[in-house]
């Protein structure tokens, strides 16, 4: 066994460095971007928030990627070793799925059924003077 | 790669590694993949209460505070800068692998107590942004924030904040814990003595693995 070990570990090609900063620098340029993009929506109000979310989860995804991929050196391992992991990654697209739809479904029916919640959920809270300690126990909810 | 092999060759067929990764490696993405999913489960029940709220939080106007800065309207600044430290840790990381399969002990040595200094500077970053949230009176069970919308929000958002970046940092800290060791075993000259470095490799798979999961909170809880 100790002899197998050894030969497939003598056997993996060499780590050179310059794919590591490459991408170091990828990475730092995606975080910029979505900083920048956050900046840009706040002072400005545009793009608006639900195609700005759409961006962030398409750079999220590439981040991760470059992340597996260099850092952790999947992309140059054997197929079999990438797919013996991404088919089961791949449930997280049914759990999103199914689990944000729920919540959704939750939302609307709670609304239809409970007219309180709806009506307290959509009284905004008198705020207190800035700097002044909040009247009511922080935290304390509905 | 030197592992191709021809169409009609059978990877399972006994006689071959049909992964051509050491044992430890292996398990360790195994773990990792259960380790995935149990992150995973946390992000998709806040997504779920999230998506189930009529109301919630701006973070723009929750996390924008400084160290050092008094009262400030920073968003997003702090949290960026902690991202930053853990890419660069996990810059540190890939390069003490890097060193260790050139056999380069010292350079080993060198990148692995960057990647602690880093670990740690990540964690005192969290320190600092946890004991200012609870200076706000923000807790488990404390939620000072008002919806987006000025609404009363609940304690739902705080609860998922402190737990799963808690569990995020718990995971940061055990790994810096693991670094500690590797970097002792590294200066006694275990691995030179074994001939190889894939325990550096293995911790630091489970290093970028924590560095994975901060991008997704970082998007979860911060952007979106």
């Amino acid at each position: 066994m100790e002899n197998t070990h050894s030969t497939a570990a003598a056997q993996e090609p060499q780590f050179s460095t310059k794919p590591i900063w490459r991408t170091f620098w990828i990475l730092l340029g995606i975080t910029l971007v979505e900083l920048t993009l956050a900046t840009i929506h706040l002072k400005t109000g545009f793009p608006s928030k639900y195609v700005l979310n759409g961006v962030y989860l398409i750079l999220t995804l590439a981040k991760a990627f470059y992340i597996i991929a260099e850092f952790m050196h999947l992309g140059h391992e054997l197929k079999n070793l990438i797919m013996s992991l991404a088919f089961p990654a791949m449930l997280f697209i049914w759990f999103l799925i199914a689990f944000l739809w729920d919540g959704n479904s939750f939302k609307v029916l709670r609304n239809r059924y409970d007219s309180h919640h709806l009506s307290q959920s959509q009284t905004p809270v008198a705020k207190p003077a800035e700097g002044s300690e909040p009247a009511n126990k922080p935290g304390a909810a509905e | 790669m030197s592992q191709v092999l021809p169409g009609d060759q059978k990877w399972w067929s006994g006689g071959k590694s049909p992964y051509n990764v050491e044992y430890g490696k292996l398990m360790m993405w195994f773990f990792l993949m259960s380790d995935a999913f149990t992150f995973g489960a946390f992000l998709i029940s806040y997504g779920h209460i999230r998506f189930s709220s009529n109301g919630w939080p701006n973070p723009n106007a929750v996390f924008k505070a400084f160290p050092l800065m008094g009262e400030t309207n920073l968003p997003l600044v702090f949290v960026s800068l902690m991202t930053f430290i853990l890419i660069m840790s996990s810059v540190t990381m890939v390069l003490a692998v890097a060193a260790g399969h050139q056999g380069d002990r010292k350079a080993v040595t060198k990148w692995m107590i960057l990647t602690i200094i880093g670990g740690l500077a990540f964690l005192s970053c969290q320190a600092w942004e946890w004991t200012h949230l609870h200076g706000e009176h923000a807790w488990w069970g404390m939620n000072p924030f008002l919806n987006a919308d000025g609404t009363q929000s609940t304690t739902n958002f705080t609860n998922f904040f402190f737990t799963i970046t808690g569990f995020h940092g718990f995971h940061v800290f055990s790994g810096v814990i693991i670094n500690i060791i590797m970097l002792i075993k590294n200066l006694r000259g275990d691995f030179e003595k074994r001939g190889h470095y894939l325990m550096i490799e293995k911790a630091g798979l489970y290093w970028h693995f924590v560095d994975l999961v901060w991008v997704f909170v970082f998007t979860c809880f911060y952007l979106l």
